[in-house]
């Protein structure tokens, strides 16, 4: 360290004195912005995600045998105890957040090393900054609510503990995927939350259509993941890969084309504001000569692995990384050159920036359900209501959400990426709320309403506005989890009856879920002064701000159109749901579910939900209230809370899309928000007057009016039909062709084989049977032959062997006669 | 010598004819008893040989009747052992018949 110091001063002082042979001394101002993110080391971190998986492995290993000795109480008791555990710590990691100073408020606990691959390092390494910050308060407040809520859900249910522990398991990877300081960590959670999304969908496997949504489910994140992975490849690449390539392959070879060579290193150029020391040095070496310096200096000896030591006297290794820490100083830090020769970089053709956004994006439209890898979300409502309510609204599917805020400083850098998010993002919200008009199942409306609000959150991000993508994150979980709980209530009120043409007039019954559940909607059709107006129309002012931060400046004004147009569904769609359920006469009718119903015991009427479960929704709706005070503005000049507390977070990115937006007026934003405010009140007078009561023929005679246009949203646009004419056509077309290709050549190639191999043998055997054998055969049967014939020669007879004795006497006289 | 003082041949003649009677015997007879008397008399046409050539021997040494004399004792030993042996036969078949006494037969 002694020495590295040694070695900036000397070159500080060499720099110095080479000033005037600098060309760019102008872009000096421009570049003292940001600094090296500051951090904290804090040993407690890992406690977060802890507790969660030893809650896990418990409730795994052993809570079968402990539901049955102990009953479930013990099971759901663990289970809840480690969410509290979990959100205490959070707490406390929260105030030590706090605690620091406004640009240091990062925490980052170190465990250890997992592997190290060449310039792959992956550490097991937690980090909390802000936005992770809040990421882990809202997983664990509204899972831990969540864990309440499910002991009463699940009360009947025999298989409590493997619930839980699917949930914690669910918890401990969603912590890891938000806690984790890089990729691998990142990833590991991103596929865990995967596999427990898969589980908890399935959990009542028995039922074959349930299994299948899983599967769906998973296989369509798969699909996502892969494309994740690409993005993670080609930006690891393309910063350590190329500057390994360049030492043996000139640029113009090189696949990897610079855009202006000359231009990437002006900066580093810059006398006095950096300079480059050699991290390999070991303590016997002398300090690097000032020709050392310059010679590293230069695109030819720059390697990744060197040190950048930055003006304010930080340090930034620049090269591949995995950690997002060290990504974000080498992107924000100008000095480093990392982020122009980023921008400066093609892959066969294309800004390789795009190129990274756009895949890593296709990971988020597969977690976070938009077009076109939405489908499974749907029909991922086949789990039980808590995990909807968790999993698939609160935490799971706002992953890609975070992603794209966490690697912010990256996506801001290409508008392409940008435009392709915001308007995919756009144009989900739109489709899913039309969808929602005319769904029947309560819970497939709640299910096409998220993916509509993540649409939302993605305009949000997609635009540039990340703090107001976040808070439409935050604001949405709350009001979601609300609403699908909520949901759930009138589900198991109802003796499981998800059809809302069914429910009707449960307000009468369910005071406490109708309370709650009214607010919440309230809360997302956005009405003045509720939480999701404030985060709905920041996201919607911001796209309409957007200016140069999509790829055409008009952009940005039809995807706030179309929000506009998704924000008038969304109020609608919601009221409908509360008019149907919660209005008019209960439509249930008597003993239609009674008979070998497990919730028989209040005969055929809707019941309140235990005790356990209102508190729960009476908290988060609470929770939508607090959450207002986030969002609101100050006062002129005075951020919102959550914008003023990511903001350390949001840094890189904020100056360049500032810059880039169109900035309208003030009068602009005001009418906005009157508009914004009209559709919210046109869309529940409309929801009013067409289903309060159930009293209105219009529906019906709309919907008879146009038939096939009723049925073509009702059944989705035929998107699973398309998908499986053309997608899984193709896909199982290919599978087709593989298995014959498996059939024909594969295994007519091994047919062939053992054909020959048979034949082989058959000679082989021919030859064992008829010659080796036959010789043995022959020989034996020669001695036995033989033995035969001279068998007859003992005949027992003593005269027969007198006759012998004689007539060889005789024959020998005779001989002894003749021979004479 | 008269002409008709027997001479080397008449006994020798006398010798083959009883080893012819006796082998025929031993030849045809099945009764047991029947072939050992035959073996008797090929046994006695040997003797006959052996006594016959001590006689006619120009340097006679009593060898041949010694020799012959142990031939007796030897028949009468071995007529006991057969008998036995026959005895033997008649108790496991109910007869004497040799032809009938083939169970080592193959």
């Amino acid at each position: 360290m002694d020495l590295l110091c040694h070695v900036r001063d000397f070159v500080l002082a060499a720099a110095e004195g080479a000033g005037e042979a600098a060309k760019h001394g102008e872009g000096a101002a421009r570049e003292a912005a940001l600094g090296v993110q500051a951090f904290k080391r804090v040993g407690y971190l890992w406690l977060i995600p802890f507790f969660p998986m030893v809650g896990a492995i418990v409730n795994a290993v052993v809570g079968a045998r402990l539901q049955k000795r102990f009953g479930k109480s013990v099971v759901t008791n663990l289970a809840i105890g480690a969410m509290a555990a979990a959100f205490v710590t959070a707490a406390v990691a929260f105030v030590d957040l706090v605690g620091q100073p406004e640009h240091e408020r990062l925490l980052v606990n170190h465990l250890w090393n997992m592997f190290t691959a060449g310039d792959v390092q992956a550490n097991l390494t937690f980090a909390l900054d802000p936005l992770s910050m809040m990421m882990v308060l809202i997983i664990t407040f509204i899972g831990a609510l969540i864990h309440v809520y499910s002991v009463g859900y699940m009360a009947e249910d025999p298989d409590t503990w493997r619930f839980f522990a699917y949930l914690n398991l669910f918890v401990f990877s969603m912590l890891l995927l938000v806690m984790g300081d890089n990729f691998v960590l990142m990833f590991f959670g991103w596929e865990g939350v995967g596999l427990c999304s898969y589980l908890l969908i399935g959990f009542w496997y028995k039922d074959i259509d349930k299994a299948k949504a899983a599967v769906k489910a998973f296989v369509t994140n798969r699909i996502g993941d892969f494309g994740f992975v690409l993005g993670l490849f080609l930006l690891f690449w393309a910063l350590g890969g190329q500057w390994e390539k360049r030492s043996v392959i000139p640029p113009h070879e090189s696949r990897w084309a610079l855009a202006d060579p000359a231009h990437l290193y002006e900066a580093r150029a810059e006398a006095g504001t950096t300079y480059v020391a050699d991290p390999t040095l070991s303590p016997q070496t002398p300090p690097a000569t000032y020709a050392e310096v310059e010679k590293l200096a230069t695109p030819e000896g720059w390697r990744p692995g060197a040190s950048i030591a930055t003006r304010d006297g930080g340090k930034v290794r620049v090269g591949p990384t995995l950690s997002f820490r060290e990504l974000r100083d080498q992107i924000a830090v100008e000095s480093t050159g990392v982020k122009n020769r980023l921008t400066g970089l093609t892959f066969f053709g294309m800004p390789l920036l795009a190129l990274v956004g756009i895949l890593l994006f296709v990971g988020a439209t597969a977690k976070s359900a938009q077009i076109p890898l939405y489908v499974w979300l749907p029909d991922a409502m086949a789990g039980p209501t808590p995990v909807s309510a968790l999993i698939h609204a609160a935490t799971m599917v706002t992953a890609g959400v975070y992603m794209v805020a966490r690697l912010n400083f990256l996506f801001a850098l290409s508008t392409t990426a940008m435009t392709v998010i915001a308007c995919t993002g756009a144009a989900t919200a739109l489709f899913a709320a039309s969808i929602g008009f005319v769904q029947n199942d309560i819970k497939k409306v709640l299910a096409y309403s998220t993916v509509s609000q993540l649409g939302f959150m993605f305009i949000g991000v997609g635009v540039g506005a990340y703090w107001a993508g976040t808070y439409h994150l935050l604001t949405h979980a709350f009001f979601k989890a609300c609403l699908f709980l909520g949901s759930g209530s009138v589900i198991l009120g109802c003796h499981h009856e998800q059809d809302m043409r069914k429910m009707g007039g449960l307000k009468k019954y369910m005071p406490l879920t109708e309370k709650t559940y009214l607010y919440a909607c309230i809360a997302i059709s956005g009405f003045p002064l509720a939480n999701g107006f404030f985060s709905k129309d920041e996201i919607l002012w911001k796209a309409f701000d957007a200016g140069n931060n999509l790829a055409d400046p008009a952009l940005g004004k039809v995807i706030w159109l179309v929000g506009w147009v998704t924000a008038l569904g969304t109020a609608f769609y919601m009221w409908r749901s509360y008019y149907l359920t919660f209005t008019g006469e209960y439509r249930g009718g008597h003993g239609a579910h009674e008979s070998g119903d497990a919730h028989g015991h209040h005969g055929g009427l809707p019941h309140e939900s235990p005790r356990s479960m209102t508190w729960v929704l009476a908290a988060l709706a609470v929770g939508c209230f607090l959450t207002i005070f986030l969002g609101l503005w100050g006062p002129a000049g005075v951020e919102p809370v959550l914008e003023r507390w990511l903001e350390p977070v949001l840094a890189p990115s904020h100056a360049l899309v500032a810059a880039r937006g169109a900035h309208e007026g003030p009068l602009a934003e005001w009418l906005l928000m009157a508009a914004s405010v009209a559709v919210a009140f046109g869309g529940w007078a409309a929801a009013r007057a067409l289903y309060k009561d159930a009293k209105s023929t219009v529906p019906a005679t709309l919907a008879a009016k146009y038939p096939r246009l009723h049925r073509w949203v009702l059944d989705k646009y035929y998107v699973d039909e398309a998908y499986r004419k053309t997608v899984l056509a193709a896909i199982w077309a290919g599978a087709k062709a593989c298995d014959l290709f498996d059939r024909v050549v594969v295994d007519g190639a091994v047919n062939a084989a053992a054909a020959v191999g048979r034949f082989v043998c058959d000679v082989d055997g021919a030859i064992d049977k008829y010659l080796v054998d036959g010789a043995v055969n022959f020989v034996a049967d020669g001695a036995l032959g033989f033995g035969r014939a001279l068998r007859r020669v003992q005949t027992g007879r003593l005269e027969h062997y007198l006759y012998a004795a004689v007539a060889g006497a005789l024959a020998v006289v005779l001989l002894t006669f003749l021979v004479q | 010598m008269s002409q008709l003082a027997p001479g080397l041949p008449h006994f020798l003649v006398v010798g083959a004819v009883l080893f012819a009677l006796g082998t025929y015997t031993v030849v045809t007879r099945t009764n047991a008893v029947g072939i050992l008397m035959g073996v008797e008399l090929i046994l006695n046409a040997a003797n006959v040989n052996f006594v016959a050539f001590d006689r006619f021997n120009p340097s006679p040494h009593l060898s041949g009747q010694v020799f012959s004399l142990f031939v007796i004792v030897l028949a009468a030993a071995e007529a006991a052992v057969a008998l036995a042996i026959v005895l033997a036969v008649y108790l496991n078949t109910k007869t004497i018949d040799v032809t009938e006494a083939d169970t080592l037969r193959e």
